[in-house]
């Protein structure tokens, strides 16, 4: 099948390439790219493992083709940290409020939240409950990813509000 | 000048975070930051990708396949189909179970979404393009879906080729479709209690077809290397060695030259236990081609081919006197197993230890039998985050009580009350052949009444159906009231193995000179934080703290042999090796310090991280200094270093225990349940690191919540499976899942070294008959006894309305 050619920002580096037209966004990523952080867990749309950040929204990279991605503004997990290394403060609340086990919905997870963060940057637990309902996880029960979500929004304000 | 004061003891005991400690985990920062190693992450020069050509039909005659214009495709290189793998006798496996199963269709396929083909090609599109172009012709067979019509004289021949061997692996097959009888207890004892009672109850439970889904598929990378003839095989698997053992004996590659990784495992829950057929091809592949195969199955080939669980019909009787004794249980299971017996249970338990049915209740007389059946469905029948077919034998028996509690017009916590093994009976031996180890049902269940006030709830519930009668509400309440005993750890070897290999577990310590140290063992984490609680365990038993400790698990070539990580064993069998482990590095260490301080062994005392001499603790030696000694230092009589290996072989299963207490409002026009509160109390022995254990009990109620309100794997009468997508399996999102109390209490393992139990799975088996109860108890004064799971709105909309209660 011929290719196209697909020119992307992802995590600050421009990234240019040719793909198939049909390629789905998360094999490009992890396949052609070699990232590692958006997974794959249905192929439907529905867990949300392979949760990136494209143009300030929330998009699930197994549903949409590369092309779709073209000239697009991409963050994954791995583009989370700050530039000095430092992890951003849900990676850090999701460590210390135990907020993953096999880590596997994780980076989809910290994705999501880390843009409802800056849809609502102070939601109720409710708001946080409905605002990662489409990231599924089989382990933790939600109970401490939810926790760990307002514990990071609340540093978040602190830190906003010292600026 | 600045003295430095010695930190006290308390200071020394926080700086290891040994046992009872919330240690973080150090497994997070690869986590959080997309660092994982999963299978589908693996990227290997020149690597291939595989994929399935899978049945359309339930049961169907493969009369042709042609896999010419698959091959033609540019970037295909190879289709594997029965034919190919025969040579090799590899086109069946050996189950776990003591059964086959086909690793390719041979002449007949036997489930909807059974594997046919495997193609190879340059990368995933082109694989898949490549299997819509091999063509199979199918001749399609009437399919048997009803397992209770599977032994009717004119059911359909599924098992051709075991169609003559009446003796199957656990006895005489009464039926070409039959697998196996097993029973254990006393019938005639049991037949008579239920003559003889004052009271008897009868119900058919069905605990239905479901599957573990965990978020990550099952997968493998297969890699020959042609020159030193080794086959590297990297998967997700919850038992490494195990798959080391079995790809050894059945491909006749020594077991030395394969190597098997279990890299992270993005969950299991009982999925990566068995061995698929995929596995099996993409090393045949792999030899075949001399290049690294990858095979990563998607979502829809997960829910429809590896590994349902459950699927138990089970029929319950409990004999009672008038006031409420329980006199006898007789229980008889119909057993769905499926196209082939893919159970993955202990070899000599077909029906895993389902004998665990008596549950925490002092039960004099009891019977159970379990008779399997084949089926046009896929195999499996795992243990889905539960010890082997102990959640069916939980759901069953908690089920029963209620259903006899409502029958005596008694409260059910006041029947569980009554009739619980007591604490002064321990070690308890059941009517069916457990000794459980240890266990205060009482003071459990009484600690879980009191924390929600259920006298007050049960008040609130008069209340709510009074008012439900005069109009003023649509919803009814139900308390959901269910106690468990589990049994895990599986187990000693004089009964439990697997293929033969005894169900012990293993670890090894090497300590470095500086003091810091490796441990390996046996087991593997899908998510368990064994790097984060194994840890911490040694670092109580040899005093460095557990971040001076690396964990290893998973590559058969380093780690010590063991076999895996389900039913709960990790804790009960690798947690153990792990501590007596630790116990011979000290012991070791005690000779050290004895050669350093110049006194006998016996006058020293071990202290928290150090050796002291017994009423002269100022003359010490830290296991730091002892570790560099033993690397330094010509020690009469000693060998250099410090090192050590256990392999432990339990004297017996742990018997986990909890209480837990649902409420329920449900609104009976839509069928819509609200989980209003669900409390989880706990016990399971000595607690490693509370935050994990909590961590655990949260998502194994979440797991638990989506099985009994809407998890299930069916089929149409055709054997089309329904369900075999997330569209239509129900797994709970944030918004459906309800805020969990949790709470314990310890009663610790005598037998086990640090006394603990084990708990990743309690809150499934727990958790589901709490639901389910809750469910039934909203309408049980309108006389409903029982409705089969998933409660879903519609099936408790449907309730609803055929008492009566809806619009």
């Amino acid at each position: 099948m011929s290719k196209t050619h697909v020119k992307m920002t992802i995590n600050g580096d421009e990234v240019e390439a040719l793909a198939e037209p049909r390629t789905l966004l998360i094999h490009f990523l992890r396949e052609e790219l070699g990232l590692t952080g958006p997974h794959i867990g249905c192929d439907t749309s529905h867990c949300g493992a392979c949760t990136i950040d494209l143009d300030g929204k929330s998009v699930k990279s197994c549903t949409i083709f590369v092309g779709q991605a073209q000239n697009a503004e991409i963050t994954t997990i791995e583009g989370i940290a700050h530039p000095d290394g430092t992890l951003h403060a849900l990676q850090e609340a999701f460590r210390q409020h135990h907020g993953l086990q096999c880590g596997f919905c994780t980076p989809g997870m910290i994705t999501r939240a880390y843009r409802l963060l800056q849809e609502n940057p102070n939601p109720t637990e409710e708001e946080i409950r409905y605002g990662i309902s489409g990231n599924l996880c089989r382990c933790t029960g939600y109970q401490n990813i939810v926790k760990a979500i307002q514990v990071a929004a609340e540093e978040l304000s602190v830190k906003e509000a010292a600026q | 000048m600045n003295v430095q004061s010695p930190p006290t003891d308390k200071q020394r005991i926080e700086k290891l975070q040994g046992l009872g400690s919330s240690r973080k985990r150090v497994e997070d920062a690869r986590f959080t930051q997309g660092k994982g190693n999963y299978v589908g992450d693996i990227k290997l020069p020149g690597m291939l990708f595989g994929d399935f050509v899978r049945s359309p039909y339930g049961h169907a005659r493969i009369k042709s396949i042609n896999k010419d214009a698959a091959l033609a495709m540019p970037g295909v290189v190879a289709v594997l189909t029965a034919e190919d793998l025969k040579p090799l006798n590899l086109h069946y496996m050996p189950t776990l179970a003591g059964d086959v199963q086909a690793v390719l269709a041979d002449e007949k396929v036997l489930f909807q979404a059974q594997e046919v083909a495997f193609v190879v090609a340059k990368d995933r599109y082109i694989a898949a393009d490549a299997c819509e172009l091999v063509e199979v012709e199918y001749e399609e067979l009437p399919a048997l879906v009803d397992a209770f019509k599977a032994m009717d004289a004119d059911a359909p021949l599924l098992r051709e080729d075991i169609k003559d061997k009446m003796e199957g692996a656990h006895g005489a097959r009464a039926h070409y479709n039959h697998i196996f009888h097993w029973d254990c207890g006393d019938e005639e004892g049991a037949n008579k209690a239920l003559a003889d009672a004052d009271v008897t109850v009868e119900e058919m439970i069905t605990y239905q077809r479901v599957h573990p889904c965990p978020l990550e598929t099952c997968g493998c990378v297969a890699s020959m290397d042609k020159i030193n003839g080794k086959l590297t095989l990297w998967g997700t698997f919850q038992a490494p060695h195990a798959v080391r053992t079995v790809a050894s004996l059945i491909t006749n590659i020594p077991e030395h030259k394969i190597r098997v990784v279990s890299p992270d495992i993005g969950g299991g829950f009982g999925n990566k236990v068995g061995v698929y057929p995929g596995y099996i091809c993409s090393a045949v592949a792999s030899i075949v081609t001399g290049v690294p195969i990858k095979w990563v199955e998607d979502r829809m080939e997960n829910l429809s081919a590896t590994a349902f669980a459950r699927d138990y019909h089970m029929t319950g009787k409990l004999a009672a006197t008038k006031d409420g004794v329980i006199t006898g249980l007789h229980c008889h299971v119909l057993a769905d197993h499926g196209a082939f017996d893919a159970c993955a249970d202990p070899t000599k338990f077909p029906a895993g230890f389902f004998n665990i049915c008596t549950g925490s209740y002092d039960i004099p007389v009891a019977y159970c039998g379990v008779d399997g059946v084949y089926t046009n469905k896929a195999p499996g029948g795992v243990a889905y985050r539960c010890s082997f077919r102990v959640t069916e034998a939980a759901y069953m028996i908690e089920r029963m009580i209620d259903i006899l509690a409502r029958k005596l017009d008694m409260d059910p916590a006041e029947l569980r009350m009554k009739n619980f093994i007591k604490k002064e009976q321990f070690p308890y031996t059941s009517a069916l052949g457990w000794e459980y180890d240890s266990g205060d049902y009482h003071t459990a269940l009484e600690k879980g009444m009191e924390s929600v006030a259920y006298k007050a709830l049960r008040a609130e519930q008069v209340d709510n159906r009074a008012a439900f009668e005069r109009g003023e509400t649509r919803k009814l309440m139900g308390i959901g009231v269910a106690f468990f005993t589990e049994i895990v750890g599986a187990g000693p070897v004089k009964n439990c193995d697997i293929l033969g290999l005894g169900m012990f577990d293993s670890c090894e310590i090497r300590i470095h000179p500086t003091g810091s140290a490796i441990a390996r063992l046996g087991t593997i984490s899908q998510g368990q934080g064994h790097a984060t609680t194994f840890a911490q365990i040694l670092a109580t038993e040899i005093g460095i703290p557990a971040e001076d400790i690396t964990l290893e698990e998973g590559d058969t070539d380093t780690a010590p042999y063991g076999l895996g990580t389900y039913g709960s064993r990790s804790t009960p069998v690798a947690g153990a090796a792990t501590a007596m482990a630790g116990r011979k590095i000290r012991a070791k260490a005690q000779m050290i310090a004895a050669y350093l301080l110049e006194v006998h062994e016996g006058d020293l005392e071990w202290d928290i991280d150090r050796f002291q001499v017994k009423g002269n603790p100022e003359a010490h030696k830290t296991m730091k200094e002892i570790a560099f000694a033993s690397y330094n230092q010509a020690i009469p009589g000693l060998e250099p270093g410090l090192e050590a290996v256990s392999y432990y072989d339990p004297p017996n299963m742990t018997y986990p225990f909890g209480a837990y207490i649902c409420v329920v409002d449900i609104d009976v026009d839509t069928g819509v349940t609200d989980i209003r509160s669900f409390y989880a109390l706990d016990d399971c022995g000595t607690r490693i690191n509370p935050m994990i254990i909590e961590g655990q009990v949260h998502g194994g109620l979440t797991e638990a919540l989506a099985i009994a309100m809407g998890q299930e794997i069916s089929y149409d009468e055709i054997g089309n499976i329904k369900g075999g997508s997330l569209m239509d399996f129900y797994l709970p999102t944030a918004v459906e899942t309800p805020m969990w109390t949790t709470d314990f209490t310890t009663t610790p393992s005598p037998h086990h070294p640090i006394g603990a139990k084990g708990v990743g799975e309690s809150p499934n088996v727990g958790g589901v008959p709490a639901f389910s109860n809750a469910v039934h108890d909203a309408f049980a004064h309108k006389g409903l006894t029982h409705t089969q799971m998933p409660h879903d709105h519609w099936r408790v909309w449907k309730t609803a309305q055929k008492l009566g209660l809806t619009d």
